[in-house]
């Protein structure tokens, strides 16, 4: 099975080109869009194909050892260039090879992608049946977008990662700015490009330092490097620190941290299935899962890992502020989602890489089903997205209503739902971790509380309390067709049990970090001392946060269902704070004054430049070229063929004289024979010559 | 007595009157009779210097421009046998093509 691997990406591969080459030639032949079964067909088809080779590559793995458990394939040699000098003075060859890599992180990454990405791929037949002309091309950016995340989490090398890194960049402009009409979603997509390319070029800087100073882009060889020349974590601000910190700016920007994360909940101009897919629980996370990957180096940065802790956790208090108070159903979600990568960056920080990648897996499936339930209720409601138009929609959308309600319990972390164990491992770790801080605790149960709050709020607000909807939308609110429903029931069930995977250890086995152990653990330090803490600890502290939970339920419970009137009172209250975290902090449009406005006025003064200097400087240099090329012109006529006309002149004045004398008469020629002769005569008597 | 003087004046005059005919008139087949005469005053002048000198080359070669004369005229009246049928005129003042 595991020699069948590289299929993995090149399947959903062969669905974009099919779906994209076909339809593009069914338009310009016929001017009618690809029939939608055949789109949707091959598009799901392959994904699901991708996703049974997973479990297959997935079971053959975990038959192996432990330790065996990492299988690379160099597909084909990708780039080959001259040898280099390291900065430790040693030649390296430059010599990258289009390689892939499965060991338990990708394995993880891998089903993930592919199992959410099919359920995702199946429930957007439904949500975008509306759309005729579009069908296709949505289904093929898809499938480029689950080709290009597969090559990133399979990767065996930083820069066939980058490539997958640049690709879901990539995929994911061309699905925010899937509605071509719509100018917001232009704009937003362009953000979120652009915002992504700052962070990029953190990460293309760490790549070109990891090559300078190990000589190889390839992960094994490069965690073998860092153990070989820094076998002690770097204390002082040296080349790893920079190298992990510029990673992290690469995260940074995939993964929406501060001060990066303003893309993101603009993205949700895409529809609903990208805003699950891309914008939720897998693209996202790449950034997770690429300081997991380097763990072996951030481990050994322990400055950079504080940063990482103190930007997560900040983040996701950030976020989950703003959170509380939107009023977009799906604005909610995006802050949520932000604020959950913060969680991971946390636990990445706190160097419980297991925990974040297990948060990681358990968000990608309630965070999903939250993003597809909202897509349903979107859907039932004629695209209004406004919570303040919703209300009481349980009895109409009662499918939708209890499966996103277990997202939102398992997100909130009520005990036994996936959420509560990913969450509480984070947080244990935050504390009990060497790299931990009980700061890092305090905001993390702080965060969670509120989370608890303003997804029940989301909850509340839609399917609960009195009708607010539209008249016109109000008569046809019906259930979503079961293509949209049943993804949602599996999500459902899989946010639900997901969590037993990692039981905390009072519990029972943490299988899922066990599993995920030999993909880390030789990179950190054997010698770390570990605090042993009772098991009674750990339960304390869960107890205190599921109490912060359940405080954050049964306040949104009294604010949005029984006394509907204090939420006003206390907005009014607290006027100025209000409309500060309504506003997102001002955030987007700080950076309009200090970045985006400065960049215009630059493009403008550039602008202005090449019309005038520019411009002028080339006009003027062709005004030049004219006036010489007319003197030489003028020259050309007057000098040079006045001369060659003045030769053809005289000659032709001569010949005319000459021709005279050939009068073609025979008898004057004998004429002049005669005279001839007799003058030759003449001169041989009379001179005696 | 008749020596070679006397052969060479009527050589001479003979020589002479070919010439002018030749220079002078305007008919082709005079011109041609012209050119007869300017041989024949050579011949006579060849056979006169063969008496004078008793040599018998002089005589071989007046048999020669005896023979290369007859040749000639005949070369020469198909030349104006083909001229006549293109200009109608065998009167060398017409005949001009040659003219520069």
């Amino acid at each position: 099975m595991l020699e069948y691997l590289w299929l993995i990406p090149v399947l959903p591969l062969l669905g974009f080109a099919v779906n994209g080459l076909v339809g593009l030639w069914k338009v310009s032949r016929t001017g009618k869009p690809q029939s939608k079964p055949f789109v949707y067909s091959v598009a799901c088809g392959s994904v699901f194909l991708a996703f049974s080779l997973a479990v297959g590559c997935f079971w053959s793995l975990i038959q192996l050892d432990p330790h065996d458990r990492i299988i690379e394939q160099d597909l084909f040699t990708w780039i080959t260039g001259g040898a280099v000098r390291t900065m430790s003075g040693d030649l390296a060859n430059l010599h990258i090879n289009w390689g892939m890599q499965l060991d338990p992180l990708s394995a993880v990454m891998i089903l993930v992608v592919t199992g959410v990405g099919f359920l995702i791929h199946v429930y957007a037949i439904g949500y975008m049946a509306d759309d005729e002309e579009g069908f296709y091309r949505f289904f093929s950016y898809m499938n480029l977008f689950m080709f290009m995340m597969l090559t990133l989490v399979l990767s065996n090398n930083f820069l066939v990662m980058f490539v997958g890194w640049e690709g879901v960049g990539l995929s994911s402009y061309l699905l925010i700015g899937y509605y071509i009409h719509k100018k917001s979603a232009g704009d937003a997509a362009k953000k979120a490009f652009v915002v992504n390319r700052i962070g990029d070029f953190g990460f293309i800087i760490a790549i070109m330092m990891i090559f300078s100073y190990f000589g190889t882009v390839d992960f094994t060889e490069v965690f073998e490097g860092v153990e070989a020349i820094f076998p002690t974590p770097e204390l002082m601000w040296g080349p790893l620190s920079w190298i992990a910190l510029l990673l992290f700016v690469g995260a940074m920007g995939k993964s929406a941290q501060i001060p990066l994360y303003v893309w993101l909940p603009d993205a949700m101009e895409g529809p609903t299935p990208v805003s699950a897919l891309i914008h939720a629980a897998t693209m996202v996370t790449a950034g997770v899962y690429m300081v997991a990957r380097s763990s072996a180096i951030y481990s050994r940065a322990p400055d950079v890992l504080l940063i990482v802790a103190g930007i997560g956790i900040f983040t996701a208090l950030v976020a989950a502020t703003i959170a509380m108070f939107q009023q977009d159903i799906k604005k909610v979600l995006a802050y949520s989602t932000v604020s959950q990568l913060g969680y991971m960056f946390a636990a990445l920080g706190v160097g419980a890489v297991a925990a974040g990648v297990f948060h990681l897996m358990t968000h990608a499936f309630f965070k999903a089903l939250l993003f597809l339930g909202s897509g349903s209720v979107i859907v039932a409601l004629h695209h209004e997205q406004d919570m303040r138009k919703m209300g009481g929609l349980k009895k109409y959308l009662p499918t939708t209503w209890w499966t996103m309600g277990i997202a939102t319990l398992a997100i909130a972390g009520v005990p036994g739902l996936s959420g509560f164990f990913s969450k509480d491992e984070i947080l244990w770790r935050s504390f009990s971790n060497p790299q931990g801080h009980i700061l890092i605790w305090i905001v993390g149960v702080l965060v969670a509380g509120m989370t608890a709050f303003y997804m029940m709020r989301m909850m509340f607000l839609t399917f609960h309390g009195e009708e607010r909807l539209l008249p016109k939308v109000a008569h046809h609110v019906q259930e979503s067709p079961l293509v949209m429903t049943v993804p949602l029931m599996i999500l459902a069930v899989g946010s639900a049990i997901v969590g037993f995977l990692g039981l905390p250890a009072w519990l029972g086995p943490n299988i899922f970090e066990h599993f995920l152990e030999p993909a880390f653990a030789t990179h950190y330090q054997a010698t770390e001392e570990v605090h042993h803490y009772a098991h009674s600890t750990e339960i304390l502290l869960t107890v205190f946060s599921v109490t912060l939970a359940a405080m954050g339920i049964y306040i949104a419970y009294y604010f949005f269902i029984r006394h509907k009137e204090k939420s006003t009172w206390w907005v009014e209250k607290f006027r100025g704070v209000h409309q500060l975290v309504y506003n997102k902090y001002y955030v987007d449009e700080t950076y309009d004054l200090l970045f985006v406005n400065r960049a215009k006025d630059t493009g403008r003064f550039l602008s202005a430049f090449d019309s005038n200097v520019v411009d002028g400087f080339v006009n003027g240099s062709a005004t030049i070229t004219r006036i010489s090329a007319w003197i030489s012109g003028q020259a050309d006529i007057h000098i040079v063929d006045r001369i060659v006309n003045l030769i053809a002149e005289i000659f032709e004045y001569s010949s005319s004289l000459l021709r005279k004398v050939q009068t073609g008469l025979v008898q004057r020629y004998a004429l002049f024979f005669v005279i001839g002769i007799i003058l030759v005569i003449s001169l041989y008597l009379y001179l005696g010559v | 007595m008749v020596d070679i003087g006397h052969y060479l004046i009527l050589s001479t005059v003979v020589f002479t009157i070919g010439v002018i005919g030749v220079l002078t008139r305007r008919n082709v087949i005079i011109i041609l009779m012209s050119i007869e005469l300017m041989l024949n005053a050579v011949n006579l002048n060849l056979i006169a210097f063969s008496d004078h000198l008793h040599s018998l080359s002089g005589q071989v070669f007046a048999v020669f421009v005896i023979t290369v004369a007859a040749a000639e005229a005949a070369v020469g009246l198909g030349i104006v046998i083909a001229l006549f049928s293109n200009k109608e005129t065998v009167n060398v003042d017409e005949i001009d093509l040659m003219k520069g």
